[in-house]
């Protein structure tokens, strides 16, 4: 039980039933990632202002990770510049596979922490990334779909 | 912590099994569930996706790499005769298995999807004009799909798709109305992998003989829990998949009339598929020969062999009323988990019991229950059509075989309250 509290911890299920961000945004370019392992579909909006994300939000639906995950990422990213949210993007994914650095590599995930647990769960990776990837998807100005896979089932 | 343990008896199933079968005993024959995951016993409840495999079967595998391995059908030393009198031997059993009219009929392929594509390469390609009509159904698993896609879009030909109700069954008013002048082939499931939908497939087989049009019966899903008698259904062809009858995987079967098989083009090239090679001209071999091009899967098909005897000693009258049992003593202890919606609830269903539960996604309640050792299956089941009509991403599904028992469902009970506590 107590890997299952790690990782469904009281703030992500709260992000689950109340996400944050979650909405429109008109005029922003957005991209739709799909997790075909579980179904997950997210289309995640995004703002730009001289280098800097000026607003950020997401809609869909998912698994309370992919969720919890999409919220709080919408949260962490506002206001940050493109450099910073690479290096969040980075250390997030080092965070959830367990490869995590000294604390003077890592950029400071605040409550990003909480998705540490994770990390027990291999399966689970691709939901906690998949806002993430079309987040990033979203910077690199791509329109098409991200999928986590090529279909597998 | 409370978890309401699954002790009640549900009401309209009976204390004890109808027929005489012991269940703990089959479980003796799977050296997999004496195994623990997490630190549990194993509940192993996806066997929609996969079967476990019975100590007979891999022991046939190992005797057959240890006492026989050589090739078939070309060596003239005593191995090689071993080899191919067992794997001829395999196929005279899966014959009697589907109770096929002449052993010719049964072709081995790697599974189910090869089988399905395997018709759609050589029958299809031949028969199928543009404008022509392939019949198929909403519960079609997507190997029963994308075959018939590329085959229309390649001929110019059109994708028909017969509709189902709320419960998951066919509406067979509907199917009678989508056979038409053009149809070329209907391609249904037997029991649906994602709604546990046992489909009449003979009422569907006679109407579309009627106007002579044949049919493909995709059973992947069905050989496991209900004897299947091809003669007595009459489909032009059969489709299975031995790793879902207690069998190897990477072998399964396309089973087809010979009258059908003669006329229809090889599917592959190669060894053992001809009689004699020119470069002006190449003689196919005989049936089944012309369609196993290659060394075939020979430990696989031995081992589907040693599979279909295991199935053929518990015999069907025992493991039905067990399985129906198990799965109406499963449907109501499901449902009465506050939150729990059953997806298909058709009044004909065999083994599949899939569902959504309020407010947590199946991929969550997988997570949690694998940790109490239970092994469902989330997603789409590779049925998205099925998933889009019942307005759903994905669903939970707990597969049955017959070696589960009772305790197995109280274990995916209690998951299920543990899946609500996490979640609040």
């Amino acid at each position: 039980m107590s890997d299952l509290r790690e990782l469904y911890q009281e703030v992500i299920l709260d992000h689950h039933k109340k996400p944050r961000n979650f909405r429109r945004l008109e005029g922003a370019r957005h991209v739709e990632g799909y997790n075909p392992l579980c179904g997950d579909r997210i289309t995640v909006y995004l703002k730009l202002r001289d280098g800097t994300i000026e607003d950020i939000s997401f809609q869909g639906s998912g698994c309370a990770i992919s969720t919890a995950s999409a919220s709080m990422m919408t949260q962490s990213l506002k206001g940050k510049t493109l450099a910073d949210a690479e290096a969040l993007f980075k250390s997030f994914h080092e965070l959830i596979t367990g490869q995590a650095r000294g604390p003077e590599e890592t950029a400071d995930l605040g409550k990003l922490e909480v998705f540490s647990g994770v990390r027990e769960f291999p399966v689970r990776v691709k939901c906690a990334t998949l806002a993430w990837h079309t987040f990033h998807a979203a910077l690199e100005g791509k329109e098409e779909p991200v999928s986590t896979e090529e279909g597998h089932e | 912590m409370s978890i309401r343990p699954a002790t009640r008896r549900p009401r309209n199933v009976q204390a004890t099994p109808a027929a005489a079968f012991d269940v703990e005993k089959v479980r003796e024959d799977f050296p997999i569930l004496r195994q623990k995951v997490h630190g549990k016993p194993l509940v192993y409840l996806d066997n929609a996706a996969t079967s476990q495999k019975p100590q007979a079967v891999i022991d046939a595998i190992q005797r057959f790499y240890a006492q026989e391995n050589s090739n078939v059908h070309r060596g003239v030393h005593w191995l090689s005769e071993l080899a191919t009198l067992d794997y001829e031997d395999a196929r005279v059993k899966v014959q009697r298995f589907l109770n096929a009219a002449e052993s010719r009929e049964i072709i081995f392929v790697r599974g189910a999807t090869e089988a399905i594509n395997l018709v759609a390469h050589s029958y299809g390609r031949k028969h199928v004009q543009p404008g022509d009509e392939i019949l198929i159904s909403t519960m079609e698993h997507h190997s029963n799909i994308v075959p018939w896609q590329i085959l229309c879009e390649e001929k110019g030909a059109v994708l028909r798709v017969v509709p189902i109700n709320d419960r998951g069954e066919l509406l067979m008013e509907e199917y009678e109305k989508l056979l038409g002048p053009r149809t070329r082939l209907v391609a249904v499931v037997h029991v649906s992998n994602a709604l546990g939908t046992v489909n009449p497939v003979r009422k569907i087989i006679e109407l579309a003989h009627r106007r002579n049009v044949p049919v493909l019966v995709d059973g992947a899903q069905a050989v496991s829990h209900v004897p299947v008698d091809v003669r007595e259904l009459d489909c032009d062809f059969y489709a299975l998949s031995g790793h879902k009858i207690f069998g190897p995987t990477g072998i399964g079967v396309l089973y087809g009339k010979a009258r059908l098989l003669e006329k229809m083009p090889p599917y592959q090239g190669g060894g053992d598929m001809i009689s004699s090679v020119t470069f002006e001209k190449t003689t196919y071999n005989v049936l089944p020969h012309k369609f196993e091009a290659g060394t075939p899967n020979i430990s696989g098909v031995i081992g589907l062999g040693a599979a279909v005897d295991y199935l053929g000693k518990i015999g069907f009258a025992a493991t039905m009323p067990h399985e129906q049992d198990l799965l109406a003593y499963a449907t109501e202890a499901v449902s009465e988990v506050p939150g729990v919606r059953l997806i298909g609830t058709a009044r004909e269903k065999a083994g599949v019991l899939s569902f959504v539960m309020d407010g947590v996604h199946p991929h969550d309640m997988g997570t949690i229950l694998d940790r109490e050792g239970v092994a469902i299956r989330t997603g789409h089941h590779c049925c998205q059509p099925v998933m889009d009509r019942f307005g759903v991403p994905a669903t939970a599904r707990a597969s049955l075989a017959l070696y589960n028992n009772r305790e197995d469902i109280g274990a995916l009970v209690r998951g299920l309250y543990k899946v609500k506590e996490v979640f609040g």
